[in-house]
Protein backbone atom coordinates (compact mmCIF):
# COMPACT_ATOMS: atom_id res chain seq x y z
CA UNK A 1 0.00 0.00 0.00
CA UNK A 2 2.84 2.35 0.87
CA UNK A 3 4.53 1.44 -2.36
CA UNK A 4 1.41 2.33 -4.33
CA UNK A 5 1.04 5.66 -2.58
CA UNK A 6 4.66 6.50 -3.17
CA UNK A 7 4.44 5.50 -6.80
CA UNK A 8 1.29 7.57 -7.14
CA UNK A 9 2.90 10.57 -5.42
CA UNK A 10 5.99 10.33 -7.59
CA UNK A 11 4.10 10.12 -10.86
CA UNK A 12 1.82 12.97 -9.77
CA UNK A 13 4.82 15.18 -8.99
CA UNK A 14 6.43 14.27 -12.28
CA UNK A 15 3.33 15.25 -14.21
CA UNK A 16 3.08 18.60 -12.45
CA UNK A 17 6.75 19.36 -12.99
CA UNK A 18 6.61 18.46 -16.65
CA UNK A 19 3.70 20.82 -17.10
CA UNK A 20 5.45 23.65 -15.27
CA UNK A 21 8.73 23.15 -17.14
CA UNK A 22 6.95 23.06 -20.48
CA UNK A 23 5.30 26.40 -19.79
CA UNK A 24 8.59 27.86 -18.60
CA UNK A 25 10.48 26.71 -21.65
CA UNK A 26 7.72 27.91 -23.96
CA UNK A 27 7.90 31.39 -22.41
CA UNK A 28 11.65 31.45 -22.77
CA UNK A 29 11.33 30.43 -26.40
CA UNK A 30 8.80 33.14 -27.14
CA UNK A 31 11.04 35.76 -25.54
CA UNK A 32 13.97 34.49 -27.53
CA UNK A 33 11.97 34.78 -30.74
CA UNK A 34 11.01 38.35 -29.91
CA UNK A 35 14.60 39.25 -29.10
CA UNK A 36 15.83 37.64 -32.26
CA UNK A 37 13.27 39.45 -34.36
CA UNK A 38 14.25 42.82 -32.93
CA UNK A 39 17.93 42.07 -33.36
CA UNK A 40 17.64 40.97 -36.95
CA UNK A 41 15.43 43.92 -37.77
CA UNK A 42 18.04 46.37 -36.55
CA UNK A 43 20.74 44.52 -38.47
CA UNK A 44 18.79 44.83 -41.68
CA UNK A 45 18.18 48.52 -41.06
CA UNK A 46 21.84 49.45 -40.85
CA UNK A 47 22.61 53.05 -41.74
CA UNK A 48 19.28 54.82 -42.07
CA UNK A 49 19.07 58.28 -43.52
CA UNK A 50 16.51 59.52 -40.94
CA UNK A 51 15.90 62.55 -43.04
CA UNK A 52 13.66 65.23 -44.45
CA UNK A 53 13.18 65.44 -48.21
CA UNK A 54 10.83 67.48 -50.29
CA UNK A 55 10.01 68.32 -53.88
CA UNK A 56 7.93 71.26 -55.13
CA UNK A 57 6.64 72.09 -58.59
CA UNK A 58 6.72 75.76 -59.55
CA UNK A 59 6.07 77.79 -62.67
CA UNK A 60 8.61 76.40 -65.12
CA UNK A 61 10.41 73.72 -63.13
CA UNK A 62 10.80 71.73 -59.95
CA UNK A 63 12.84 72.18 -56.82
CA UNK A 64 14.00 69.10 -54.99
CA UNK A 65 15.61 69.49 -51.57
CA UNK A 66 16.87 67.62 -48.54
CA UNK A 67 18.83 67.96 -45.33
CA UNK A 68 22.29 66.46 -45.05
CA UNK A 69 22.44 64.24 -41.99
CA UNK A 70 22.98 60.46 -42.02
CA UNK A 71 22.49 58.67 -38.72
CA UNK A 72 23.22 55.20 -37.45
CA UNK A 73 20.77 54.07 -34.82
CA UNK A 74 19.31 57.12 -33.17
CA UNK A 75 22.21 58.80 -31.53
CA UNK A 76 25.19 58.69 -33.85
CA UNK A 77 25.51 61.02 -36.80
CA UNK A 78 27.62 59.17 -39.30
CA UNK A 79 27.79 62.01 -41.78
CA UNK A 80 26.97 65.71 -41.48
CA UNK A 81 27.17 66.59 -45.14
CA UNK A 82 25.87 63.72 -47.15
CA UNK A 83 24.20 64.54 -50.45
CA UNK A 84 20.90 62.77 -50.76
CA UNK A 85 20.03 64.23 -54.14
CA UNK A 86 21.18 61.80 -56.79
CA UNK A 87 21.24 62.66 -60.46
CA UNK A 88 19.90 59.80 -62.54
CA UNK A 89 19.88 61.73 -65.78
CA UNK A 90 20.54 65.25 -67.11
CA UNK A 91 17.28 66.70 -65.88
CA UNK A 92 16.02 63.99 -63.55
CA UNK A 93 16.97 63.83 -59.88
CA UNK A 94 16.07 61.44 -57.15
CA UNK A 95 16.10 61.76 -53.42
CA UNK A 96 15.99 58.93 -50.97
CA UNK A 97 14.53 58.21 -47.58
CA UNK A 98 15.07 55.05 -45.60
CA UNK A 99 18.00 52.73 -45.67
CA UNK A 100 20.93 54.40 -47.36
CA UNK A 101 22.41 51.18 -48.69
CA UNK A 102 19.18 50.07 -50.33
CA UNK A 103 18.65 53.48 -51.84
CA UNK A 104 22.14 53.68 -53.33
CA UNK A 105 21.83 50.21 -54.86
CA UNK A 106 18.46 50.98 -56.41
CA UNK A 107 19.46 54.35 -57.79
CA UNK A 108 22.64 52.93 -59.29
CA UNK A 109 20.65 50.29 -61.13
CA UNK A 110 18.04 52.81 -62.18
CA UNK A 111 20.73 55.13 -63.55
CA UNK A 112 22.17 52.34 -65.65
CA UNK A 113 18.81 51.18 -66.98
CA UNK A 114 17.77 54.75 -67.72
CA UNK A 115 20.88 55.54 -69.75
CA UNK A 116 20.34 52.37 -71.74
CA UNK A 117 16.72 53.30 -72.31
CA UNK A 118 17.53 56.81 -73.47
CA UNK A 119 20.05 55.50 -76.00
CA UNK A 120 17.43 53.12 -77.37
CA UNK A 121 14.80 55.86 -77.63
CA UNK A 122 17.35 58.34 -79.02
CA UNK A 123 15.93 61.11 -76.84
CA UNK A 124 16.15 62.22 -73.20
CA UNK A 125 14.01 59.95 -71.00
CA UNK A 126 10.69 60.97 -69.53
CA UNK A 127 10.53 61.59 -65.78
CA UNK A 128 7.77 59.02 -65.63
CA UNK A 129 10.11 56.45 -67.17
CA UNK A 130 12.68 57.05 -64.45
CA UNK A 131 10.02 56.79 -61.76
CA UNK A 132 8.65 53.59 -63.29
CA UNK A 133 12.06 51.95 -63.26
CA UNK A 134 12.40 52.72 -59.54
CA UNK A 135 8.92 51.43 -58.94
CA UNK A 136 9.65 48.14 -60.71
CA UNK A 137 12.73 47.63 -58.58
CA UNK A 138 10.93 48.54 -55.35
CA UNK A 139 7.89 46.41 -56.06
CA UNK A 140 9.71 43.26 -57.15
CA UNK A 141 12.04 43.40 -54.17
CA UNK A 142 9.59 44.71 -51.66
CA UNK A 143 10.48 42.11 -49.01
CA UNK A 144 14.15 43.03 -48.88
CA UNK A 145 14.17 46.74 -49.56
CA UNK A 146 13.44 49.49 -47.06
CA UNK A 147 13.58 52.70 -49.05
CA UNK A 148 11.19 55.22 -50.59
CA UNK A 149 12.02 57.67 -53.37
CA UNK A 150 10.98 61.01 -54.73
CA UNK A 151 11.77 61.44 -58.43
CA UNK A 152 11.53 64.92 -59.88
CA UNK A 153 12.60 66.44 -63.14
CA UNK A 154 11.75 68.15 -66.34
CA UNK A 155 11.03 66.61 -69.73
CA UNK A 156 9.80 67.96 -73.00
CA UNK A 157 6.52 66.08 -73.05
CA UNK A 158 4.91 67.15 -69.76
CA UNK A 159 7.27 69.75 -68.34
CA UNK A 160 8.09 69.68 -64.63
CA UNK A 161 6.84 66.61 -62.75
CA UNK A 162 7.20 64.97 -59.36
CA UNK A 163 6.65 61.26 -58.71
CA UNK A 164 6.65 59.49 -55.38
CA UNK A 165 7.58 55.82 -55.09
CA UNK A 166 6.63 54.63 -51.64
CA UNK A 167 7.98 51.75 -49.57
CA UNK A 168 5.88 48.97 -51.10
CA UNK A 169 6.18 50.19 -54.66
CA UNK A 170 3.25 52.56 -55.23
CA UNK A 171 3.77 55.26 -57.86
CA UNK A 172 1.97 58.57 -57.47
CA UNK A 173 2.26 61.94 -59.18
CA UNK A 174 1.86 65.05 -57.01
CA UNK A 175 2.41 68.82 -57.25
CA UNK A 176 4.52 68.75 -54.09
CA UNK A 177 5.59 66.06 -51.71
CA UNK A 178 7.52 65.59 -48.50
CA UNK A 179 9.13 62.48 -47.08
CA UNK A 180 11.43 61.08 -44.43
CA UNK A 181 11.19 61.09 -40.66
CA UNK A 182 11.27 64.87 -40.35
CA UNK A 183 8.36 65.32 -42.71
CA UNK A 184 5.69 64.59 -40.06
CA UNK A 185 6.47 67.90 -38.38
CA UNK A 186 5.90 70.00 -41.47
CA UNK A 187 2.70 68.50 -42.88
CA UNK A 188 0.71 71.34 -41.36
CA UNK A 189 3.11 73.96 -42.66
CA UNK A 190 3.23 72.74 -46.26
CA UNK A 191 -0.54 72.18 -46.36
CA UNK A 192 -1.05 75.78 -45.30
CA UNK A 193 1.63 77.44 -47.40
CA UNK A 194 1.72 75.65 -50.73
CA UNK A 195 0.19 77.46 -53.70
CA UNK A 196 0.13 76.03 -57.22
CA UNK A 197 2.14 77.98 -59.84
CA UNK A 198 4.57 79.77 -57.54
CA UNK A 199 7.52 81.70 -58.92
CA UNK A 200 11.07 80.40 -58.53
CA UNK A 201 11.84 82.73 -55.62
CA UNK A 202 8.66 81.84 -53.75
CA UNK A 203 9.22 78.14 -54.25
CA UNK A 204 12.81 78.43 -53.03
CA UNK A 205 11.71 80.28 -49.90
CA UNK A 206 8.95 77.73 -49.30
CA UNK A 207 11.40 74.81 -49.52
CA UNK A 208 14.03 76.42 -47.33
CA UNK A 209 11.48 77.35 -44.67
CA UNK A 210 9.93 73.89 -44.64
CA UNK A 211 13.29 72.12 -44.39
CA UNK A 212 14.50 74.50 -41.68
CA UNK A 213 11.37 73.88 -39.60
CA UNK A 214 11.70 70.11 -39.94
CA UNK A 215 15.39 70.17 -39.07
CA UNK A 216 14.56 72.27 -36.03
CA UNK A 217 12.21 69.63 -34.62
CA UNK A 218 13.53 66.29 -35.86
CA UNK A 219 16.73 65.16 -34.20
CA UNK A 220 17.76 62.87 -37.04
CA UNK A 221 17.57 65.63 -39.67
CA UNK A 222 20.07 68.43 -39.73
CA UNK A 223 23.21 69.88 -41.24
CA UNK A 224 22.84 72.01 -44.33
CA UNK A 225 20.03 72.34 -46.83
CA UNK A 226 20.70 71.00 -50.34
CA UNK A 227 18.45 72.31 -53.09
CA UNK A 228 18.46 71.44 -56.77
CA UNK A 229 16.48 73.62 -59.16
CA UNK A 230 15.59 71.81 -62.42
CA UNK A 231 14.29 73.84 -65.33
CA UNK A 232 14.38 73.57 -69.10
CA UNK A 233 17.69 75.41 -69.57
CA UNK A 234 19.47 73.35 -66.92
CA UNK A 235 20.12 72.34 -63.37
CA UNK A 236 21.37 74.47 -60.46
CA UNK A 237 22.60 73.17 -57.11
CA UNK A 238 22.18 75.49 -54.12
CA UNK A 239 23.55 74.83 -50.64
CA UNK A 240 22.26 76.81 -47.65
CA UNK A 241 24.53 76.38 -44.63
CA UNK A 242 23.11 76.09 -41.12
CA UNK A 243 23.75 79.64 -40.02
CA UNK A 244 22.02 81.14 -43.06
CA UNK A 245 18.76 79.26 -42.44
CA UNK A 246 15.72 81.32 -41.44
CA UNK A 247 15.08 81.60 -37.70
CA UNK A 248 11.65 81.19 -36.16
CA UNK A 249 10.14 82.62 -33.06
CA UNK A 250 11.89 80.65 -30.35
CA UNK A 251 15.43 80.62 -31.76
CA UNK B 1 -16.25 29.16 -37.99
CA UNK B 2 -18.61 31.85 -36.77
CA UNK B 3 -15.77 33.50 -34.81
CA UNK B 4 -13.70 33.86 -37.94
CA UNK B 5 -16.55 35.35 -39.94
CA UNK B 6 -17.54 37.86 -37.26
CA UNK B 7 -14.49 38.83 -35.24
CA UNK B 8 -15.17 40.62 -32.00
CA UNK B 9 -15.29 44.39 -32.59
CA UNK B 10 -12.13 46.13 -31.54
CA UNK B 11 -13.75 48.70 -29.36
CA UNK B 12 -14.81 46.05 -26.87
CA UNK B 13 -11.21 45.31 -25.97
CA UNK B 14 -9.16 48.36 -26.90
CA UNK B 15 -8.51 51.15 -24.46
CA UNK B 16 -10.34 54.37 -25.20
CA UNK B 17 -7.84 57.08 -26.04
CA UNK B 18 -8.59 60.61 -26.97
CA UNK B 19 -5.86 60.50 -29.71
CA UNK B 20 -6.32 64.12 -30.35
CA UNK B 21 -5.05 67.57 -31.19
CA UNK B 22 -5.10 70.26 -28.52
CA UNK B 23 -3.62 73.72 -28.61
CA UNK B 24 -3.55 76.74 -26.31
CA UNK B 25 -2.20 80.20 -27.18
CA UNK B 26 -1.78 83.38 -25.15
CA UNK B 27 -2.70 86.72 -26.62
CA UNK B 28 -2.62 90.21 -25.25
CA UNK B 29 -5.24 90.00 -22.49
CA UNK B 30 -6.14 86.31 -22.35
CA UNK B 31 -5.82 82.86 -23.84
CA UNK B 32 -7.47 80.81 -26.57
CA UNK B 33 -7.79 77.04 -26.26
CA UNK B 34 -8.77 74.71 -29.06
CA UNK B 35 -9.35 71.00 -29.55
CA UNK B 36 -10.83 68.53 -31.99
CA UNK B 37 -13.64 66.20 -31.00
CA UNK B 38 -12.73 62.63 -31.90
CA UNK B 39 -12.38 59.80 -29.35
CA UNK B 40 -10.99 56.54 -30.69
CA UNK B 41 -10.72 53.01 -29.31
CA UNK B 42 -8.19 51.23 -31.46
CA UNK B 43 -9.38 51.89 -34.97
CA UNK B 44 -13.00 52.78 -34.30
CA UNK B 45 -14.28 56.22 -33.42
CA UNK B 46 -16.42 55.86 -30.32
CA UNK B 47 -17.42 59.51 -29.95
CA UNK B 48 -17.17 62.09 -32.68
CA UNK B 49 -18.42 65.12 -30.77
CA UNK B 50 -16.62 65.05 -27.45
CA UNK B 51 -15.64 68.40 -25.99
CA UNK B 52 -12.12 68.01 -24.71
CA UNK B 53 -11.92 71.45 -23.15
CA UNK B 54 -13.17 71.07 -19.61
CA UNK B 55 -13.55 73.90 -17.13
CA UNK B 56 -11.52 73.80 -13.93
CA UNK B 57 -12.88 77.13 -12.76
CA UNK B 58 -14.66 80.16 -14.21
CA UNK B 59 -11.63 81.49 -16.02
CA UNK B 60 -9.40 78.40 -16.09
CA UNK B 61 -9.87 75.61 -18.58
CA UNK B 62 -7.86 72.52 -19.37
CA UNK B 63 -7.50 70.56 -22.59
CA UNK B 64 -7.46 66.75 -22.36
CA UNK B 65 -5.38 64.29 -24.33
CA UNK B 66 -4.10 60.74 -23.93
CA UNK B 67 -6.24 58.14 -22.21
CA UNK B 68 -9.79 59.52 -22.02
CA UNK B 69 -10.58 58.06 -18.60
CA UNK B 70 -7.35 59.24 -16.98
CA UNK B 71 -7.68 62.75 -18.35
CA UNK B 72 -11.31 63.17 -17.31
CA UNK B 73 -10.56 61.90 -13.82
CA UNK B 74 -7.68 64.30 -13.35
CA UNK B 75 -9.83 67.19 -14.55
CA UNK B 76 -12.64 66.33 -12.13
CA UNK B 77 -10.33 65.93 -9.16
CA UNK B 78 -8.60 69.23 -9.85
CA UNK B 79 -11.96 70.95 -10.33
CA UNK B 80 -12.94 69.86 -6.83
CA UNK B 81 -9.60 70.79 -5.28
CA UNK B 82 -9.69 74.22 -6.92
CA UNK B 83 -13.18 74.91 -5.59
CA UNK B 84 -12.04 74.16 -2.05
CA UNK B 85 -8.91 76.27 -2.54
CA UNK B 86 -10.78 79.26 -3.88
CA UNK B 87 -13.19 79.19 -0.92
CA UNK B 88 -10.24 79.09 1.46
CA UNK B 89 -8.47 82.08 -0.09
CA UNK B 90 -11.78 83.89 -0.72
CA UNK B 91 -10.72 84.87 -4.22
CA UNK B 92 -10.43 83.46 -7.73
CA UNK B 93 -7.62 80.91 -7.98
CA UNK B 94 -4.48 81.58 -9.95
CA UNK B 95 -3.83 79.65 -13.15
CA UNK B 96 -0.51 78.64 -11.66
CA UNK B 97 -2.31 76.95 -8.76
CA UNK B 98 -4.55 74.99 -11.10
CA UNK B 99 -1.57 73.89 -13.16
CA UNK B 100 0.34 72.88 -10.04
CA UNK B 101 -2.57 70.75 -8.82
CA UNK B 102 -2.70 68.98 -12.19
CA UNK B 103 1.05 68.51 -12.15
CA UNK B 104 0.97 67.02 -8.66
CA UNK B 105 -1.50 64.34 -9.68
CA UNK B 106 0.30 63.61 -12.97
CA UNK B 107 3.65 63.27 -11.23
CA UNK B 108 2.50 61.24 -8.25
CA UNK B 109 0.68 58.69 -10.40
CA UNK B 110 3.09 58.90 -13.30
CA UNK B 111 3.29 55.12 -13.76
CA UNK B 112 -0.43 54.47 -13.72
CA UNK B 113 -1.77 57.43 -15.65
CA UNK B 114 -1.14 58.35 -19.25
CA UNK B 115 -2.72 61.68 -19.90
CA UNK B 116 -1.36 65.04 -20.94
CA UNK B 117 -3.32 68.13 -19.95
CA UNK B 118 -2.72 71.68 -21.06
CA UNK B 119 -3.98 74.19 -18.47
CA UNK B 120 -4.76 77.72 -19.59
CA UNK B 121 -6.67 80.66 -18.19
CA UNK B 122 -6.71 84.25 -17.07
CA UNK B 123 -6.10 85.62 -13.59
CA UNK B 124 -5.71 89.06 -12.19
CA UNK B 125 -2.07 88.68 -11.24
CA UNK B 126 -0.39 87.62 -14.47
CA UNK B 127 -3.06 87.85 -17.17
CA UNK B 128 -3.36 85.07 -19.73
CA UNK B 129 -1.11 82.05 -19.13
CA UNK B 130 -0.63 78.62 -20.68
CA UNK B 131 0.96 75.74 -18.78
CA UNK B 132 1.97 72.38 -20.23
CA UNK B 133 1.96 69.47 -17.76
CA UNK B 134 3.37 66.52 -19.64
CA UNK B 135 4.09 63.50 -17.41
CA UNK B 136 4.57 65.62 -14.34
CA UNK B 137 6.58 68.46 -15.87
CA UNK B 138 5.22 71.95 -15.29
CA UNK B 139 6.26 74.52 -17.83
CA UNK B 140 4.82 77.91 -18.65
CA UNK B 141 4.90 78.64 -22.37
CA UNK B 142 3.55 81.28 -24.74
CA UNK B 143 1.68 78.50 -26.55
CA UNK B 144 1.44 74.72 -26.24
CA UNK B 145 0.30 71.91 -28.50
CA UNK B 146 -0.39 68.32 -27.55
CA UNK B 147 -1.92 65.05 -28.62
CA UNK B 148 -1.16 62.75 -31.51
CA UNK B 149 -2.14 65.30 -34.14
CA UNK B 150 0.27 67.88 -32.78
CA UNK B 151 3.30 66.31 -34.53
CA UNK B 152 1.99 67.41 -37.90
CA UNK B 153 1.66 71.03 -36.94
CA UNK B 154 4.95 71.63 -35.13
CA UNK B 155 6.36 73.27 -38.24
CA UNK B 156 3.25 75.36 -38.83
CA UNK B 157 3.01 76.76 -35.29
CA UNK B 158 6.78 77.41 -35.15
CA UNK B 159 6.51 79.46 -38.30
CA UNK B 160 3.24 81.25 -37.68
CA UNK B 161 3.26 82.14 -33.98
CA UNK B 162 3.99 85.76 -33.21
CA UNK B 163 4.05 87.45 -29.83
CA UNK B 164 1.27 89.91 -29.00
CA UNK B 165 -1.37 88.79 -31.45
CA UNK B 166 -4.87 90.21 -31.08
CA UNK B 167 -7.79 88.07 -29.92
CA UNK B 168 -9.12 87.57 -33.42
CA UNK B 169 -5.71 86.62 -34.83
CA UNK B 170 -5.16 84.06 -32.07
CA UNK B 171 -8.54 82.49 -32.70
CA UNK B 172 -7.71 82.22 -36.41
CA UNK B 173 -4.30 80.78 -35.59
CA UNK B 174 -5.88 78.11 -33.37
CA UNK B 175 -8.56 77.18 -35.90
CA UNK B 176 -6.02 76.96 -38.75
CA UNK B 177 -3.69 74.78 -36.70
CA UNK B 178 -6.54 72.45 -35.68
CA UNK B 179 -7.77 72.16 -39.26
CA UNK B 180 -4.33 71.26 -40.56
CA UNK B 181 -3.82 68.65 -37.86
CA UNK B 182 -7.27 67.11 -38.35
CA UNK B 183 -6.53 66.89 -42.06
CA UNK B 184 -3.46 64.74 -41.54
CA UNK B 185 -3.97 62.81 -38.30
CA UNK B 186 -6.24 59.79 -38.43
CA UNK B 187 -7.12 60.06 -34.76
CA UNK B 188 -8.20 63.71 -34.84
CA UNK B 189 -11.31 64.95 -36.53
CA UNK B 190 -14.92 65.97 -36.14
CA UNK B 191 -15.62 69.54 -35.12
CA UNK B 192 -13.37 72.14 -33.56
CA UNK B 193 -14.11 73.50 -30.10
CA UNK B 194 -12.60 76.88 -29.28
CA UNK B 195 -12.71 78.59 -25.88
CA UNK B 196 -11.57 82.20 -25.44
CA UNK B 197 -10.79 83.30 -21.88
CA UNK B 198 -10.15 86.91 -20.93
CA UNK B 199 -10.97 89.37 -18.17
CA UNK B 200 -14.68 89.21 -18.92
CA UNK B 201 -15.01 85.43 -18.67
CA UNK B 202 -14.93 82.38 -20.89
CA UNK B 203 -16.62 82.11 -24.26
CA UNK B 204 -17.14 78.68 -25.85
CA UNK B 205 -17.60 78.20 -29.55
CA UNK B 206 -18.06 75.15 -31.74
CA UNK B 207 -16.98 75.27 -35.37
CA UNK B 208 -18.56 72.60 -37.55
CA UNK B 209 -16.62 70.60 -40.11
CA UNK B 210 -17.89 72.45 -43.16
CA UNK B 211 -17.14 75.84 -41.64
CA UNK B 212 -13.45 75.07 -41.12
CA UNK B 213 -10.99 76.87 -43.39
CA UNK B 214 -9.86 75.09 -46.53
CA UNK B 215 -6.23 74.63 -47.50
CA UNK B 216 -4.65 73.37 -50.66
CA UNK B 217 -6.09 69.92 -51.32
CA UNK B 218 -5.91 67.96 -54.49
Amino acid sequence: MRLTITRFAVSFTVIIWRHVLKKFIHNLYVEFLIMEKQHSYSQVKGVSTGTTILAVKFNGGVIIGSDSRASMGESYVSSKTINKLIQVHDRIFCCIAGSLADAQAVTKMAKFQLSFHSIQMESPPLVKAAASIMRELCYSNKEELQAGFITAGWDRKKGPQIYVVSLGGMLLSQPFTIGGSGSTYIYGYVDAKFKPDMSLEEAKQFSINALALAMGRDNVSGGVVHLVVITEPGVKHIVVPGDKLPKFHDE
Amino acid sequence: MSEEMFPEPEWLSEEVKTGTTIIAVTFDGGVVLGSDSRVSAGESVVNRVMNKLSPLHDKIYCALSGSAADAQTIAEIVNYQLDVHSIEVEDDPLVCSAATLVKNISYKYKEELSAHLIVAGWDRKKGGQVYATLNGLLSRQPFAIGGSGSFYIHGFVDAEYRKNMTKRESQEFVVNALTLAMGRDGSSGGVAYVVTIDKGGAEEKCILGNELPRFFDQ
